[in-house]
């Protein structure tokens, strides 16, 4: 809507004042980021290029489940906590059953749990019989499951928008439809935003901008190598509420939803080119054939379950598929982050961890030595193509 | 060139079957194009749902059947054998030795575009009761899908017997098995009042024609027709209600009147059938002349994907097309002949296809319906009957039922308040409030919701973005929808990425990460 067809009560376009913080990206990273600053009291700025978790934030499996990562301890903190920290459902409901329907699954699986507990988190081992009885969707082909006594699994679309009254409860501004086109600068500082909308000056700026960042933080010399891949997700009608809704197995990532449905999604993944702007088509391809019949596998007993839709999302990648979440030396005011495709569980401790980032310049609950940008120090140059990464020649818009 | 082991690289699609030209609904467009592509020299394969599975039909899908197909729908030999019957041009194409394939759905065409370049040419994913789902390879595509009503809530339209007015018809000529007597058509378009005259000659009663503006919308003479036939026409009247037994409606009730009938019919707005072709990503827009959102077309009734058209009613509806079946037959002679030309059979073929002419606002047509029977509704009841969602927590962008969650009194979650300086966007109040997110796949509410965001803030119809639609555009079991597959996606499967140092844990990452690196090896960490 242009500014001469305003919305009733909505002061459109005069809002340009800028913020002490500004956090580039309305995805659930810089949504998340953007509400922890606030709730701490800083004066704090959201600009998003279209709609809140319109991207990655908004098409995923809603797995909070990151046992790998130095977060993983604060993400099992804050998940049971969000929804009365926000005042908004996320639908984030605990603990997660993992089947393995061969013995090669079951040794997959059991490397995650055995990292988690190695953390101090507790995972039972299911045999066959116990994970039909936890699982009434599951079948004889069950070889056997872990129980994770952690992780769990939250509704991203609703997540992203509490996370977006949340932060407006709290006095920060979001600005949507707000493009970003450059910076303006003043020796090792960033001055303010340059967008589409006018400028907006910040004292600090926060890079979360998804698949975007890279380019974005390379208009400030800073190098984050990412590429970009196209995931692809299938959701079933509702199916009657099974007693813990975090399942998952077979090669596959999901849940079923509180409302019933069973989203799930997992295999092979297309690399793509990064669109100079978002926005794009995101087709599903007839992967959802191959999707389905794991899932089918997965829960037998649910095989007549209709497919309703399928969807894609595009996620970016660092090369080693970790986040980066740090401080560029270049710069005394900026913070960046990618959570490398692995955003959506992470983000109650992520956006903490930014936010002291950017107050403290440290994070105090969590090790972030293993997200600095610096790992990539000696990345060979073509390290997309060594890795296979590049995209296949695609038409054109 | 190192390729990713776990991406789509070197992978194959199972492709079951090819074809020259695939063209995809069985009416006149689409027979029209079989017919010439055939002619043409082409090798032709023609698919149409019909006859659909009733359990199906029960979803809602393809049309708003509201439970008035007869027993007989269940018989499927029966309603192959009618829809023969019904379309002896259908027989002539078995004639001539067209493959055709009854029975069978296009859930998805696939072509690669941006953010997807490996598809081996252009696919479409088939669905049939006897073979599941599978995927046949073509060369071109005549998309012709035809229409389905505009939905329009009202106190009890969730009951048996409200329908849609071609819904009513299709089941009446296509099926020979509509359960219904005597019914009121809402709307008066050019599109109902045709519906009602053929309900008529089919045996139907016509109790009325219920039109809330104060005038009916269709042109003179095909109102004088109607009137000719003795149908009353009710102006300035809505839908307040229905009464009912156990079978469904027994009668539809007006603010000052009711009217006694078994079936309501749905006739406020024919909407073009656009989900398989704005799935497979070609681009669309409001246009008022064609009924609604319609694929942007070129030469030769192209999409925006090259060697994709589309053909009939899905690529716009209006009176004089609705009147006459043979502009839809030219459009589907055109987009045939393109689709030879570009095989190299045909020259490059002359004709213009044929053009709506000015037409009444046709926003503001759905939305006083929307207004008069939704919005000024003295009940509650769901827009959108899958997830219950009704008009009220749709503008209020209520948080769904069974969450239970407590009135939030905060200013900050209203519907204005979300937005931004964006139009409101279906999508994302579907994403909030579920509304669209049911088995019909939206087909009863996507309009609805689309008046209604409009109405809210003042806005014209076509400004209010389309609703996203994704595959597969019929709803298909899991065990129906495993297609054949690639042993080497099977080889290669991962749950996520795959990456070999993505799950490691923290305390076992390396200070610098090079490819080179990854030489040595760690253990495969699942995520």
């Amino acid at each position: 809507m242009s500014a001469n067809n305003p919305i009733p009560g909505i002061d459109a376009g005069d809002d340009n004042r800028g913020a002490s913080v500004i956090v580039i990206g309305g995805g659930v990273t810089g949504l998340s980021t953007a509400f922890w600053l606030a709730e701490a009291g800083v004066d704090v700025l959201v600009l998003e290029r279209g709609i809140v978790g319109w991207e990655a934030s908004g098409r995923n499996g809603g797995g909070c489940s990151h046992h790998h990562s130095p977060l993983f301890a604060e993400e099992q903190r804050l998940w049971p906590m969000m929804d009365e920290f926000l005042g908004y459902p996320t639908e984030f409901r605990p603990n997660r059953i993992r089947i393995a329907l061969s013995p090669e699954q079951f040794t997959l699986y059991g490397r995650a749990v055995a990292n988690a507990r190695k953390q101090g988190f507790r995972a039972d081992d299911l045999d066959a019989q116990a994970v039909r009885e936890l699982v009434p969707l599951a079948g004889d082909n069950v070889h056997a499951g872990h129980y994770y006594h952690f992780g769990g699994h939250a509704n991203p679309h609703r997540t992203v928008q509490a996370y977006a009254w949340a932060l407006r409860d709290r006095g920060g501004r979001l600005r949507q439809h707000v493009t970003v086109i450059g910076f303006r600068r003043q020796g090792d500082r960033v001055t303010a935003v340059r967008t589409d909308k006018g400028d907006f000056g910040c004292d600090h700026l926060v890079i979360a901008a998804g698949p975007q960042t890279g380019r974005l933080a390379a208009m400030l010399e800073v190098d984050i190598p990412m590429r970009a891949a196209r995931a692809e997700m299938i959701v079933t009608e509702p199916l009657p509420l099974m007693p813990l809704g975090g399942i998952d197995g077979n090669g596959l990532y999901g849940r079923q939803t509180l409302r019933g449905n069973l989203a799930y999604g997992g295999g092979p993944h297309e690399w793509v080119e990064t669109e100079a702007q978002p926005g794009g088509p995101r087709p599903s391809t007839p992967l959802a054939g191959s999707i389905a019949r794991r899932l089918a596998e997965l829960l037998p007993k649910a095989a007549h379950a209709r497919v309703i839709r399928s969807w894609a999302g595009i996620i970016e990648n660092t090369p080693d598929g970790r986040p980066v979440i740090d401080r560029p030396a270049l710069w005394q005011n900026l913070t960046v982050a990618t959570l490398s495709g692995v955003g959506f569980g992470l983000s109650p401790a992520s956006g903490r961890a930014l936010m002291q980032l950017v107050t403290q310049g440290r994070c105090n609950f969590a090790d972030l030595s293993s997200l600095r940008l610096g790992r990539f120090d000696r990345l060979e140059p073509d390290w997309d193509a060594l890795q296979g990464w590049l995209p296949a020649a695609m038409a054109t818009a | 060139m190192t390729t990713d082991p776990r991406s789509v690289a070197g992978k194959r699609l199972e492709i079951a079957e090819r074809t020259q030209i695939l063209v995809v609904g069985a009416g006149p467009a689409g027979i029209a194009a079989a017919r010439h592509a055939h002619q043409g020299g082409a090798q032709v394969m023609l698919v149409d749902e019909h006859p659909v599975p009733f359990e199906t039909m029960g979803e809602s899908v393809p049309q708003i059947w509201g439970g008035r197909m007869g027993g007989a729908v269940r018989n499927r030999n029966a309603m192959t054998e009618w829809m023969l019957e019904a379309r002896p041009d259908l027989v002539e194409l078995f004639d001539l030795g067209i493959d055709i394939r009854l029975g069978t759905a296009c859930w998805g065409l696939f072509a690669n575009q941006p953010n997807l370049g490996w598809m081996p040419g252009l696919v479409a994913g088939l669905v049939d009761e006897e073979q599941g789902s599978h995927l046949v390879g073509f060369d071109q595509a005549v998309v012709a899908t035809g229409r389905r009503d505009m939905g329009l809530a009202f106190p009890g339209w969730d009951l048996p017997g409200v329908l849609g007015a071609g819904a009513a018809l299709m089941l009446a000529r296509l099926y020979d098995a509509l359960d219904s007597r005597r019914a009121v058509m809402l709307g008066s378009t050019p599109e109902a009042l045709l519906a009602a005259l053929e309900l008529m000659d089919a045996g139907v009663t016509i109790a009325a024609v219920v039109e809330q503006a104060a005038a009916p919308a269709a042109p003179e003479d095909l109102v004088a027709r109607i009137r000719a036939a003795g149908v009353e026409i009710v102006t300035g009247e809505a839908p307040r209600g229905v009464t009912s037994d156990a079978d469904g409606v027994t009668g539809l009730v007006l603010r000052n009147r009711t009217i006694a009938c078994d079936s309501v019919l749905l006739g406020v707005g024919a909407v073009p059938m656009i989900d398989l072709l704005h799935a497979a990503g070609a681009r669309c827009a409001f246009d008022n002349g064609r009924g609604g959102f319609v694929p942007l077309l070129g030469a030769g009734g192209e999409t925006s994907l090259p060697g994709i058209r589309a053909a009939g009613d899905c690529a716009g509806i209006w009176a004089a097309k609705s009147a006459d079946p043979a502009l839809a037959e030219a459009e589907g002679r055109l987009a045939a002949g393109a689709a030879l030309a570009a095989l190299g059979l045909a020259s490059a073929s002359a004709g213009d296809a044929p053009q709506p002419g000015p037409a009444a606002d046709l926003g503001e047509y759905r939305k006083a319906w929307v207004r008069a029977s939704v919005v000024e509704a003295v009940a509650d009841m769901p827009v959108c009957q899958c997830e219950e969602v009704t008009a009220r927590e749709i503008l209020d962008v209520s948080p769904p039922r069974y969450l239970n969650a407590p009135p939030l009194p905060n200013l900050t979650r209203s519907l204005t308040e979300i937005l931004g300086e964006g139009p409101p966007d279906p999508d994302q109040i579907k994403r909030l409030t579920r509304a669209g997110m049911g088995p019909c796949q939206g087909r009863r509410c996507r309009e609805q919701i689309q008046a209604l965001l409009a109405l809210q803030d003042d806005l014209s119809l076509g400004v209010v973005p389309l609703a996203g639609h994704r595959s597969p555009v019929r709803p298909i079991s899991l065990a129906a929808a495993a297609t054949p597959e690639d042993p080497a996606i099977a080889a290669a499967w991962d749950s996520w990425f795959g990456m070999p140092r993505q799950w490691v844990p923290f305390w076992d990452v390396e200070e610098h990460y090079t490819v080179a690196a990854l030489a040595t090896e760690k253990e495969h960490v699942s995520e």
